[in-house]
């Protein structure tokens, strides 16, 4: 074979390398929005983050709104119930990590790591009960002045920590800010 | 020869296309719609954001007070491309203007972002989402739509000059009054002339004689009626580019290939 | 598989010879990919690839859409507002399928007119032909009710009109019309079958798209000499032919590209202009738009159902024989379906002894002019009913149907075909003077 041939061998290999690698990239390019469409619509996202207007919530007293399909419960919490969710810190807790997700997952459950504010008057959590799903009773309800799930009769304390019962997780907090004195933005 | 069947194979259907296709859009009564300028035309078009926001404020000060955009998400305010407002904006100008009926509340309250513009009824008139995309400004000549190829569809120069179209004569039928305007079909409407010189004042002190008005909310209806024009513009030119690449490529691999059965020698 | 005689699948690995025996896939899709295709096919048959693409472009795009569309009278429309506003890249799928119908149809007419000039219909591949205008038949009823699930003003009216021809029939003629609509009128029960319906029928015409394929690779394809494939021998056939892989699926590739390239151009920058701006405005039963027309793809068929009115002599007629049971309007229903079947019975109305057009100058000029008449049938299809278009559909129609029943019968008769080369391979080397063995 002449060293010509070689030549024309590669030019007309490279042709068809780069015709193949334009087919190639074409159809990736077109395959993608065929897949992405299935991720959420603009709608949905738009739902991801909402805006609750507090100001009417009185101490002692909660009120629970639906996020991304499910009750979210918001409490302003009076001293009591703060200084027993903190004296509780010691007690035997069944979950020891506080499940915020505004914060370090591997932070211990002490109440000042589950409510919102220094002060501790804000608690914010998901109102799905950790074992099956249902929504817990609130307003004092249950062995510990929480929460409590009547499906199967887990206890939630004032921190919403479980501490008797089936379920096997604290109630987990979600991400949550103040954004003005009145409003709580999740998500 | 191939290229010249090639150059035949491809036009006539396109020709045969184009000649027939627009038909659809043919039809007769309206009166002369006056062209115009608007930035979102031609194939690299973009929405002029200063019009859309002065737009909205004449569609929000004017027209919301008979006519909805249901199918308008509030929260698109703030989507690059259309008017973009902030977040904030967004929800401070939908907390003030609309109130929308909560399921959940059994109430009203105030219009957030996420909600829609609002399904106005009362006044009998039309929702306006769609309306740029509803209307089509050219036609013609004789059936054929070949004007809208080079001008556009006209939705947008139909409403700006419907606007301004009304004549001021007044007439009553059937107990409604009606109000003649020369750019609707059939030449007499319900609706009644709602812009006039410095019917709305911008902030900027930008003009706002009855025209202005007219093709500010004009073209905020077109953003409304087609808000992902300049992604579907973009997702076009790529698509093209790419198509031709691949085809000079192809064409260049076919003629390569073909050369030997057809005793062509090929510098490729 | 018979057919063209050519080298068939060998399996050579040990995976190979074991699945041979069992299920022999690989080698169906070696005989379809390598089947000998005449070497001087020319630039229009790049239609039947491009045709291919646009049933898989339309059942990959309209399942996608159909995750996000709502069948309900109340929703259907907010549903594709859905699509063009929030759900990721909507807008582009929503105009390619919406424009990828009309793509449809450009290639398959392109397609049926290649196949008309070139006597493709003509015997062995009347089969092929058939199956060709069952596929035509399904598209129309698939892309009318794709246009319905909008469920703007358009859709509806469209549909009423549409079904209202089916109340035409004799007698039958209402029952059938209720049990398609599900009621009285088009609503909610209408949308749903025809979502449903317009779902189903794109599959059944893959089923037929994989006949038509087999029919012709049976046959062999026709070229445009008309000249049948020499079959004597392996080595006969291949002066004649060449593997349709990579030889002709480049070549129809650079066609498909072409063609995507002014679809995307249209997609990209015009997505409105073949549609109708009235349905963008919400179906409303009452309130009828200004002028309905149906899609340009319906209208040279639609010229015809509209050009037999009742002071037209031939309908009078028919309305005399038949006791006034076939009036003006079932005139035009039956002269509607007659005129797409008057086109499946070109392979036996066609009596010439030269199968290419080609070779038929006289035929050459009445093909000419059914181009032209097919054209001015879709341009007055669009417009209204008065004079002169009234005229001008009636004389269309006429001669399309003329055409079939008169002109192609009688063409073979009286002309005087010029002779067309002796072998495919002659006519190529005509086009090619340099070409080797």
């Amino acid at each position: 074979m002449s060293h010509a041939d070689d030549h024309k061998g590669t030019r007309r290999d490279f042709l068809y390398y780069a015709t193949g690698g334009a087919a190639a990239v074409t159809t990736g390019v077109a395959v993608w929005p065929l897949v992405n469409q299935m991720n959420p619509s603009a709608d949905v996202r738009a739902q991801s983050s909402i805006r609750v207007d507090v100001a009417d919530i009185v101490v002692g007293s909660q009120i629970t709104v639906k996020w991304l399909g499910k009750p979210v419960f918001i409490r302003r919490r009076t001293e009591e119930e703060i200084a027993q969710a903190r004296a509780d810190n010691d007690a035997a807790l069944v979950d020891h990590l506080a499940r915020n997700d505004n914060l370090d997952a591997t932070l211990s459950a002490d109440d000042q790591n589950r409510a919102m504010d220094d002060t501790g008057e804000w608690l914010v959590m998901m109102g799905v009960c950790t074992h099956l799903g249902c929504v817990p009773l609130g307003d004092g309800s249950g062995d510990f002045g929480g929460w409590y799930c009547p499906c199967h009769g887990s206890h939630y304390d004032t921190s919403g920590r479980i501490r008797k019962g089936p379920a096997p997780r604290n109630l987990p907090v979600p991400v949550a800010e103040f954004v003005d004195e009145t409003t709580i933005k999740l998500g | 020869m191939i290229k010249k069947l090639t150059a035949t194979a491809l036009l006539a259907p396109v020709l045969a296309f184009g000649l027939t296709a627009g038909a659809a859009q043919a039809s007769g009564s309206e009166g002369h719609i006056e062209d115009i300028a608007f930035s979102f035309e031609g194939p690299f078009g973009t929405y002029d954001k200063e019009q859309l926001r002065r737009g909205l404020k004449v569609y929000t000060e004017v027209c919301s007070a008979c006519h909805g955009l249901r199918y308008v998400p509030l929260r698109t305010l703030s989507d690059a491309g259309g008017p973009e407002y902030t977040e904030d904006e967004v929800r401070a100008y939908a907390a003030e203007n609309f109130s929308v009926y909560d399921e959940e509340l059994e109430d009203d309250r105030p219009a957030r972002p996420s909600d829609h513009f609002p399904h106005i009824t009362s006044a009998g008139a039309p929702d306006l989402s769609l309306m740029a995309k509803a209307r089509a400004g050219f036609h013609g000549p004789a059936g054929t739509g070949l004007n809208q190829l080079f001008r556009g569809i006209g939705g947008a120069e139909y409403i700006a000059n419907f606007l301004t179209g009304f004549t001021g004569e007044e007439s009553e039928v059937a107990g409604n009054i009606l109000n003649e305007n020369h750019v609707f079909p059939g030449g007499w409407t319900k609706m009644t002339p709602q812009l006039e010189d410095g019917t709305v004042e911008f902030d900027d002190g930008h003009a706002n004689d009855a025209h202005h008005l007219a093709e500010d909310v004009a073209a905020f209806l077109m953003w409304t009626a087609e808000p992902k024009m300049m992604a579907r513009q973009q997702t076009g030119f790529v698509a093209v580019l790419l198509l031709v690449v691949l085809t000079s490529l192809l064409y260049l691999t076919n003629k390569k290939l073909w050369a030997p059965h057809k005793g062509k020698k090929t510098e490729l | 598989m018979s057919g063209i005689p050519h080298d068939h699948y060998e399996p050579s690995s040990g995976f190979g010879k074991w699945m041979h025996k069992r299920l022999p896939v690989i080698g169906l899709a070696y005989d379809t990919l390598m089947v000998p295709t005449p070497k001087n096919l020319n630039w229009w048959w790049i239609w039947g690839i491009v045709l291919a693409f646009c049933l898989a472009l339309q059942i990959v795009t309209g399942i996608i859409l159909a995750m996000h569309y709502t069948p309900h009278v109340d929703m259907a429309f907010a549903s594709v507002e859905h699509i063009m506003r929030d759900v990721n890249g909507g807008p582009m799928l929503r105009y390619v399928h919406a424009n990828g119908a009309s793509m449809f149809f450009v290639a398959v007419y392109v397609h049926i007119f290649r196949g008309l000039f070139y006597g493709s219909y003509k015997a062995p591949r009347e089969v092929t032909w058939i199956i060709g205008m069952l596929i035509y038949l399904m598209m129309m009823g698939t892309g009318f009710m794709g246009y319905v699930l909008p469920w703007g003003q358009m859709s509806f009216w469209g549909a009423t009109v549409i079904t209202g021809l089916f109340g035409a029939i004799p007698l039958i003629g209402e029952p059938i019309q209720t049990l398609l609509l599900g009621g009285p009128a088009v609503d909610n029960a209408t949308l749903n079958r025809f979502f449903s319906l317009h779902y189903l029928l794109p599959f059944v015409i893959a089923a037929l798209v994989a006949l038509h394929i087999w029919a012709f690779h049976h046959t062999g394809n026709n070229n445009p000499t008309g000249v049948e494939v020499r079959r004597g021998s392996k080595e006969e056939a291949e002066k004649d032919t060449l593997p349709f892989w990579p030889y002709f699926v480049i070549k129809d590739l650079v066609g498909l590209g072409m063609v995507l390239i002014a679809f995307f151009a249209i997609v990209g920058f015009m997505p409105n202009f073949l549609g109708h701006p009235d349905n963008y405005i919400e179906a409303n039963p009452l309130a009828t738009p200004a002028h309905i027309v149906p899609e340009w793809y319906f209208l040279p068929f639609y010229a015809i159902l509209r050009a037999f009115t009742a002071d037209v002599w031939a309908v009078q007629f028919a309305s005399f024989i038949t006791g006034g049971i076939v009036d003006a309007k079932f005139f035009g229903v039956l002269a509607m379906f007659g005129a797409i079947a008057v086109m499946a019975l070109a392979p036996w109305t066609d009596t010439s002894s030269v199968r290419s057009g080609a070779y038929r100058p006289a035929f050459k000029w009445w093909f000419r002019l059914l181009l032209i008449d097919f054209v001015v049938l879709m341009w007055v299809g669009a417009r209204d009913t008065n004079f002169p278009h009234d005229w001008i559909s009636l004389i269309g129609a006429t001669y399309w149907f003329a055409y079939f029943l008169v002109v192609l019968p009688l063409l073979g008769l009286f002309e005087k075909p010029q002779t067309p080369p002796a072998s495919i391979e002659e006519d190529f080397k005509a086009h090619y003077p340099g070409a080797a063995e």
